[in-house]
């Protein structure tokens, strides 16, 4: 009785949860001529390998109803054939063979890097990405960090998960359909990897190696994907985001990103009140910061320290300026130096002195920064 | 022969086992060694099985609930060292030492001091690696892989006792490796001839030369780490110069043998177990040892494949494709013989044979999404995601683990002179098997779906294949203590087992008394 109600319980689970599944079995086909290339490989592959399981598993199973020993069988005494052997050497190998050609020829595809239109600089850092238009041409060249955007209480279930659970970024990156776009990827920190499974391009960013990859987007979309190379506390927490758009919606959005570049290089240059720093500090501290520190300053205790009230935080400005400029060795502390605009370095760090009971009272100002690291 | 044994028994009956702990410690006896690797594997199989139950646990629904991410990276890379280094090579070498001996006609392990320092290093080396999990900063984040610069730059402090204690294993290793070659070339009974040898001992011997040719690489690495963590060098430091690519190279040239380390013993085994079942011949033999000794050399020259994504050049992704591919050939003759081998023959299906059918078919699933993954631009695809994780669990876990599995089943009637219980075999079969597809079949769906491996929350789309994976998991771990159970009852209230258990079982290990005594072959047979 009581066995019967859990299985009722346990089936009524299964078809609650079969009918709001998700239960995606196989690789996306994607949106590039190169992604479907892929999947044809992939199902080709899969074929040949069903084919020659249904086989050998047929052969294998029927031997083992029809040749038991409870049913009389009674064994043969065959053990050698040298044409059996050749035989399944040599049909395999061909059957390998003409994966294996098929296989080089997107193989040699996906290596040709030529002719492209826009260029992309892919850089990986502990735990987000930073993207970077490359253009001689541009007054301002655009350049921005992508983060997830997914916030801390969905995921310590404070919060009901949003449908782009994880996937989420503050800014995804712009790619022009119909286009050929090369990716230069590379890494600040570890190794990260740059994956959007529609677009078929997964490639390791390694510091100290620039990688290419290339594509050209058919359709257009928001394509998701992830960091797939382990890289440390947050590696799943760095989603990747391509949002693709029409080339004339790419030029335009390009062209304002470019303004807008001018617009915060001026920041840099003009006079700041203290609650200004601290309303950008805030945010800045959010995007930057918080993953590690947490957003109240708390830190972690063991692995990252409290920014409330630390001897740094409230100590001298220029210590302060030195350990986020140029981070800390040997730690997870990153140097923020080139990551940061001098606006942007300004307001986190006056922000971080002034906030969560810390009181230094002072501001750091763009120009202090400036000076703080043209004085090194 | 038999006789012969009896005889020899009687002669040292005053030689048998010293009494106490001084028995285990001191011991140069290939069986002793041989039960106490079996003992301390099992031990580290449930060790890494419960951190794969912490993972699994995690993963059982999408966001964080018991560990956070510092954490769930320390399970990760323990479960995987310590299955890799502490459950599935040691019970190899528990296997090799207690049947190669009694297999050739040896009285002993070439090396009988060795063999005991060899075993008694490695409850150190693990014992240390264990205990960083308690350090400041925590045990190895990094994955079993240790990529560099996550492991040297950007590692916890605790990971000089890692470099250490992958050390002491790797000695452990070597010097395993070289008492098992030095036994098997030196110690055949007379007429035991080198293709007269029963294909455990082949696979072992060919395990053996990869194993030394490739643990010093390994050493090598670890040492490159240590120097520059402490020492100032920069072998995988780009800002001294160095390369964190070169780490993966030097890595995986290490890691592809290690992986057929793993897998070549395994078909041994099941080229003992399935002819002995299916009272037939073992069919091609001498294609089996060509076969092997094909995959072992094939091993050396597709380490790249594990890279195919850090953006090596063309020609060098499409020779280790083609590479890679090849191995296929080989493995597919292996399997296609023992099908043969059953084939029209006489089949019973006893534990021991239900697992090595089951290696049979669950490993050649593995070998599919292999060639699956040899497919370089198909590999942009599955690379590092949970398709990956599937396919290695596959040949590790119903490949490698049940044929370890198959493998006690079968010898334990002759190492303990006791029968197990065959029900509770069976049902610990069926058990590990629905739990073990469970638990990695819909593993592959989660990969191609795009969910990557090693972290800690996933996505949304990935939610109820993780469900699934982990309820899997959980009759599979769970399964494992009943196995702890019925090999326990054997030992102490199992019914006495004669000498040849097995009806079709061949070899010399079938001739001696069971529980083998303590001295097997002290006078070689003659091998006609």
């Amino acid at each position: 009785m009581k066995l019967q109600r859990v299985f009722i319980a346990l089936t009524a689970l299964l078809i609650s949860s079969v009918a709001r599944a998700d239960w995606t079995l196989n690789m996306p086909r994607g949106v590039t001529d190169i992604s479907q290339e892929v999947y044809g490989l992939h199902m080709l592959t899969l074929w040949v390998c069903v084919v020659i399981g249904v086989l050998v598993f047929g052969v294998m199973f029927y031997s083992m109803f029809k040749h038991r020993k409870s049913k009389g069988a009674v064994s043969s005494n065959f053990h050698e054939s040298t044409k059996v052997e050749l035989a399944w050497t040599l049909i395999p190998a061909a059957v390998i063979f003409a994966i294996g050609v098929k296989a080089t020829y997107t193989l040699a595809d996906m290596y040709n890097f030529e002719e492209s239109e826009v260029t992309l600089e892919v850089v990986g850092y502990q735990w987000r990405w930073r993207y970077r238009y490359i253009d001689a041409n541009a007054e301002q060249e655009v350049s921005f960090f992508s983060s997830m955007s997914t916030p801390r209480d969905e995921i310590n279930n404070r919060l009901e998960k949003n449908e782009n659970y994880l996937l989420e970024v503050d800014e995804p990156v712009v790619l022009p359909t119909g286009t050929k776009v090369r990716f230069l990827l590379s890494s600040a920190d570890v190794i990260h990897s740059w994956w959007v499974p529609a677009l078929a391009v997964k490639k390791d960013a390694i510091p100290g190696i620039v990688n290419e990859a290339w594509t050209i987007i058919n359709e257009e979309g928001t394509y998701r994907g992830q960091c797939t190379e382990l890289c440390g506390k947050d590696h799943g927490f760095m989603p990747v985001v391509v949002e693709a758009v029409s080339p004339e919606e790419f030029e335009q959005w390009l062209a304002e990103k470019e303004q807008a570049a001018i617009e915060l290089a001026e920041l840099n240059d003009r006079e700041w009140t203290f609650d200004e720093l601290m309303e950008r500090g805030e945010q800045v501290y959010g995007s930057a910061c918080a993953s590690c520190h947490q957003a109240d300053g708390s830190g972690v205790p063991g692995a990252f320290p409290a920014l409330a009230n630390s001897p740094i935080a409230v100590g001298p400005a220029d210590g302060h300026l030195d350990i986020v400029v140029n981070g800390s060795r040997g730690t997870a502390m990153a140097a923020y130096g080139n990551q940061l605009s001098d606006a942007d370095m300004a307001a986190v760090i006056t922000y971080e002195r002034n906030a969560w009971g810390n009181n230094v009272g002072d501001m750091v100002t763009p120009v202090d920064v400036y000076n703080f690291k043209a004085g090194e | 022969m038999t006789t012969a044994t009896h005889d020899h028994d009687h002669d040292h009956e005053h030689h048998g086992p010293a009494k106490g702990l001084t028995r285990w410690l001191y011991t140069t006896n290939h069986k002793d060694i041989g039960t106490m690797y079996l003992w301390f594997s099992f031990a580290m199989f449930l060790l890494g099985g419960t951190f794969a139950m912490v993972i699994r646990a995690e993963l059982f629904q999408p966001g964080l609930q018991l560990v956070q991410p510092e954490f769930f990276n320390q399970m990760t890379t323990m479960h995987g060292l310590i299955m890799v280094f502490g459950a599935v090579m040691p019970a190899f070498v528990g296997l090799a030492n207690w049947m190669i001996p009694m297999m050739v006609g040896a009285p002993d392990m070439a090396l009988p001091r060795m063999n005991n320092l060899s075993f008694w290093i490695l409850p150190f080396a693990f014992a240390m690696l264990t205990s960083t999990l308690f350090m400041e900063g925590g045990g190895p984040n990094f994955g079993w892989t240790f990529y560099a610069p996550l492991s040297t730059t950007y590692a916890p402090p605790s990971v000089t006792f890692f470099i250490f204690a992958v050390h002491i294993m790797g000695a452990s290793s070597i010097m395993g490796a070289i008492n098992i070659v030095a036994t098997i070339l030196n110690m055949r009974a007379p007429g035991m001839t080198l293709m007269k040898m029963p294909l455990f001992v082949w696979t072992w011997l060919i395990t053996a030369y990869l194993l030394i040719a490739v643990m010093p690489v390994l050493a090598g690495v670890v040492t490159m780490m240590l120097m520059d963590i402490h020492f100032g060098t920069a072998f995988f430091n780009a800002a001294g110069g160095g390369s964190p690519v070169l780490f993966q190279h030097i890595f995986w040239f290490f890691g592809h043998p290690e992986v057929y380390i793993m897998i070549l013993p395994a078909f041994g085994i099941v080229s003992a177990i399935i002819p002995a079942f299916a009272r037939k011949r073992l069919f091609g033999y001498s294609s089996m040892v060509y076969a092997t000794a094909s995959i072992a050399f094939l091993s050396f020259i597709v380490w790249a494949h594990h890279m195919f994504t850090v953006g090596i050049p063309f020609l060098g992704e499409a020779f280790f494709m083609w590479a890679t591919m090849l191995i296929a050939v080989p493995t597919g003759v292996k399997v296609f013989n023992w099908v043969t081998t059953m084939f029209r023959g006489s089949m019973t299906f006893e534990t021991p044979m239900l697992f090595a059918i089951c290696f049979v078919v669950l490993f050649t699933i593995g070998g599919f999404s292999g060639l699956m993954l040899a497919v370089a631009p198909a590999d942009f695809q599955y690379h590092d995601t949970y398709f990956v994780v599937a396919h290695f669990h596959y040949v590790l876990v119903p490949g490698a683990v049940f044929s370890i599995m198959a493998g006690v089943y079968y010898w334990l009637p002759k190492w303990s002179g006791k029968m197990y219980n065959e029900t509770l075999g069976k049902v610990h079969f069926w058990l590990s098997f629905v739990g073990v597809n469970v638990l990695f079949f819909p593993q592959h769906f989660l990969g191609l779906a795009g969910m990557p491996r090693r972290i800690p929350d996933y996505a949304l789309q990935f939610a109820d294949f993780n469900m699934v994976s982990s309820i899997g998991g959980f009759l599979f771990g769970a399964s494992q203590l009943l196995f702890l159970y019925i090999v326990v009852h054997t030992i102490v209230a199992g019914k006495p087992a004669p000498a040849k258990p097995w009806e079709g079982a061949e070899g010399l290990e079938w001739t001696v008394d069971s529980p083998a005594p303590y001295h097997t072959f002290s006078t070689p047979p003659r091998i006609d």
